[in-house]
Parts: C-alpha cells; sequence; structure tokens
C-alpha cells in the first residue's frame, strides 16, 4: 500500500523532471558523439564523457553483456574478483562472529571456478558472475519485485524493495547471489548495500550511469595482461564484444535453460 | 540560612546558564556543518529554500530512488550523496565524521527528533568514493580525509 503510494507519487513528480531542454538535448549529442570517438581511440576522451551522470532513463537499445575468453583466463590469478571487491567496497566488511562461518557467508560477486573433464582431464578456468539472462528465473520468483531487470539488460536488486527471502538465490541456477548477513560499515558513495539484502553483479551499475567505457573485472584483467573479459553492448553489431562473438565460437552456461544470458564464454 | 538559600540559588542560575550556553554552541556548532568550497557553500539555501528542505527533504529522495535505481538517472537536482557531501565534518585528525551521528548535520536532527534515520544503514554516511565530485571542495576545505575506498598506491 505504502509502495503503490510512492510509486504513483513518483510519477507525478517526475513529469517536471523529465522534461529536457534543448541545450542539455544538444550536450547529450556531443556526450554520444564523444563516446563514439573514444571507441576509435580508447581512453583519450575517457575523462569528459565520464563527467556526465545520466539524466534520461536507460532504454533498450543496448544490452550489457559480457564475453569471457576461458583461454586467456589463468590459473591462480584473482586479479577481476580482487577488482570487484574493491570496485563494490566487499572488501571492506569485516568478519563478526567465526571466521569459518565468514568464508562461507561473506559477499561474493564473481567466483573462480575450474572445471575439470574427467575423460580428458582437460582443465578449464573461469569467473562466474550473475549471467544478466533475459529471462531471469531471479526476478520470476521475487515476491516484492526487488529483484528485476533494467531496461538495458541489468539484472539487479532494487535493496529498497527486497525483504532479504533470499527465494531469488535459490532460483539462480549459477549461484550468484549473495546476502548480506552482518551489518555493514564503510560503504561506498556509488554502493549502497546494508544487512537483510541479497546482492549480486550488477555490471558495475554506477560506472553505466556515468557513461564510463568497461567494468571493474574487464579493467583489472586488461591491466594482467591477460584481456580475458569484454565488456560491451550486445546489440550494437559494430561493439567489440558482438564482433568478437561473430568471430569465435561461444557459449553460454546451461543453455538448456534457454534463459539467454548476456554473459558468454568462449572455450568451454 | 539566607545566605545559603542565594548562594544555592545563584548555583542553580549558574549551571542552567552553562547548560543554554551549551546547547546554543552545539547549535551553532550543527548549523555551521557546510564545507567550506562545496557547491552549498556558495549558495544562499539548499536546492530548496531552508523551510521547504526542512519539512520536504525525506519526500525529495524518497520518491527519486525510483527513478535512479530502476532508471539509472543520476544526475538529478535532489541527492543524499549531495547531503553527506555538503555537510559532513571533520574532527580534529581530518577525518569525515559519519554524517548520521547524534551530533552530526543529519543525526543532530533526528536525534532531536526521534525520528530513525535508515539512510545511511545502507548509504555511505561518509563522501567515500574515488574520483568524487566533492572531492575538489574538501581538498579545497584543506580535508583530503580519509576515505576507506582509495585504492592502495599503484592505481586501482
Amino acid at each position: 500500500m505504502n509502495e503503490n503510494a510512492t510509486r504513483i507519487a513518483s510519477t507525478s513528480d517526475e513529469t517536471p523532471a523529465s522534461t529536457v531542454d534543448a541545450g542539455r538535448r544538444g550536450f547529450i549529442g556531443t556526450a554520444a558523439g564523444l563516446s563514439a570517438a573514444a571507441l576509435v581511440a580508447p581512453g583519450v576522451f575517457l575523462h569528459s564523457v565520464a563527467a556526465a551522470p545520466r539524466s534520461e532513463p536507460v532504454t533498450d537499445s543496448v544490452r550489457w553483456g559480457l564475453l569471457i575468453d576461458t583461454a586467456k583466463c589463468a590459473d591462480g590469478c584473482s586479479a577481476c574478483v580482487d577488482a570487484c571487491d574493491r570496485e563494490n567496497g566487499l572488501d571492506l566488511q569485516e568478519p563478526h562472529g567465526s571466521e569459518s562461518k565468514w568464508e562461507h557467508q561473506k559477499a561474493v560477486w564473481i567466483r573462480k571456478i575450474k572445471l575439470q573433464d574427467n575423460q580428458t582431464g582437460r582443465i578449464t578456468q573461469l569467473p562466474l558472475m550473475c549471467q544478466h539472462c533475459e529471462h531471469p528465473p531471479c526476478v520470476d520468483v521475487c515476491p516484492t519485485g526487488a529483484s528485476f531487470k533494467r531496461a538495458d539488460g541489468i539484472v539487479m536488486v532494487d535493496r529498497h524493495l527486497c525483504i532479504g527471502c533470499r527465494y531469488c538465490m535459490m532460483a539462480c541456477p549459477y549461484k550468484a547471489r549473495s546476502f548480506i548477513h552482518q551489518p555493514t560499515t564503510g560503504q561506498l558513495t556509488a554502493v549502497p548495500r546494508g544487512k537483510g539484502c541479497v546482492e549480486s553483479c550488477n555490471l558495475c551499475v554506477h560506472r553505466r550511469d556515468h557513461g564510463e567505457e568497461s567494468t571493474a573485472c574487464v579493467d583489472a584483467c586488461a591491466q594482467e595482461g591477460h584481456g580475458a573479459i569484454v565488456f560491451g553492448d550486445l546489440k550494437d553489431p559494430d561493439s567489440a564484444i558482438s564482433q568478437r562473438l561473430r568471430e569465435i565460437p561461444s557459449r553460454q552456461i546451461r543453455e538448456d535453460l534457454v534463459l539467454n544470458t548476456g554473459v558468454r564464454y568462449a572455450g568451454v | 540560612m539566607v545566605k545559603a538559600v542565594v548562594r544555592a540559588g545563584l548555583l542553580t542560575l549558574g549551571l542552567v546558564w552553562v547548560a543554554l550556553a551549551a546547547d546554543t554552541a552545539l547549535a551553532d556548532e550543527v548549523k555551521r556543518y557546510v564545507v567550506e568550497g562545496s557547491p552549498a557553500a556558495e549558495r544562499e539555501s539548499c536546492v530548496e529554500p531552508t523551510e521547504t528542505m526542512r519539512r520536504m527533504h525525506m519526500e525529495f529522495i524518497k520518491h527519486q530512488r525510483i527513478s535512479t535505481v530502476h532508471e539509472g538517472i543520476r544526475g538529478t537536482k535532489y541527492s543524499l550523496t549531495g547531503c553527506v557531501d555538503c555537510h559532513i565534518s571533520y574532527d580534529e585528525n581530518r577525518n569525515p565524521r559519519p554524517i548520521d551521528q547524534p551530533d552530526q548535520f543529519c543525526g543532530a536532527c533526528h536525534n532531536y527528533a526521534a525520528v530513525d534515520l535508515n539512510c545511511f544503514d545502507c548509504h555511505a554516511s561518509v563522501p567515500n568514493r574515488p574520483g568524487a565530485d566533492a572531492e575538489a571542495a574538501h581538498r579545497a576545505a584543506g580535508v583530503v580525509g580519509r576515505v576507506a575506498s582509495t585504492p592502495p598506491q599503484g592505481g586501482r
């Protein structure tokens, strides 16, 4: 009931905010042009683009995704996991109570997985995070609408609505979600998070909304010299990720579930 | 006997006066909590007139959270991050003090009005973000601050 009231009030409140003047339109146009230029010359215009936070709703004209080349993913490397922890403040949490329990309960957005084919002995490394399904089971089961898919394909949790029932964690075939069991302190401004909510990879949504180019894991992997992860727009045929997907064979994990994941893997 | 009564009376008066003075000083302290060099310091009032902000600040950000989380709209007039950026204060070691503490900008008023302040259970109660908009302001104010998210030397 309260939530309904909030939503109604929200619509009426937003009307003046969404009337955008021509100057701002022009500015956004320029920003889009700059991002196109940044694609041609990566890094050169990055800062001028990053300065503009989003002022219009996200649309389904893009679908963000990742392509992970497992052949390039190195054994023993955890750069993406560490970068994710740092980016989202997961490393700021400290264990309360027993250490062994903490190991099982601490929030993890990316897990490094090692697969072994028992017949051939071939070992494959891969990072596993939220797969950003087109038809996400976590969204289907959520009783409050907290687990949702943004128009641009990012599957995430609205922590204002999450009641911490953890049904979504049960529904996720990838075991990608974590629950925050303990009070949090020192959260990052860009990533609010607190006790009693479920959370998972959101493709660095704060970076998306500020027009940045990539995600923390992609940057870290590239910095390590592996370059195993490509981030980009799956709907744009000219994006780096689409081109790469055209070139090399790739798969979705658990294709049999027909979830059409936004995260694809090569070499598995 | 009369002397004792007068003495007790004076003492009480003195104590009351000290208590009032302390209260006023605390109020002044809270009032001063606008970071020098921040956008707020340049303005006559906050993003709305002070009276409106006092009554409505929770409405502004509560309704906005849907559009921010679900639609990704971040460049808005009202912002909880903005509250923290402009109204944070620092201790003697130049460390930011969480804004929801009972003697701080948000916490003092909520404490007085006995209204639970839940925002900061999840949201950052200090400017805690690398490459912050407010970083320049804080630097100008001479406070670098200890920010937990600052990556170790050698980049992110």
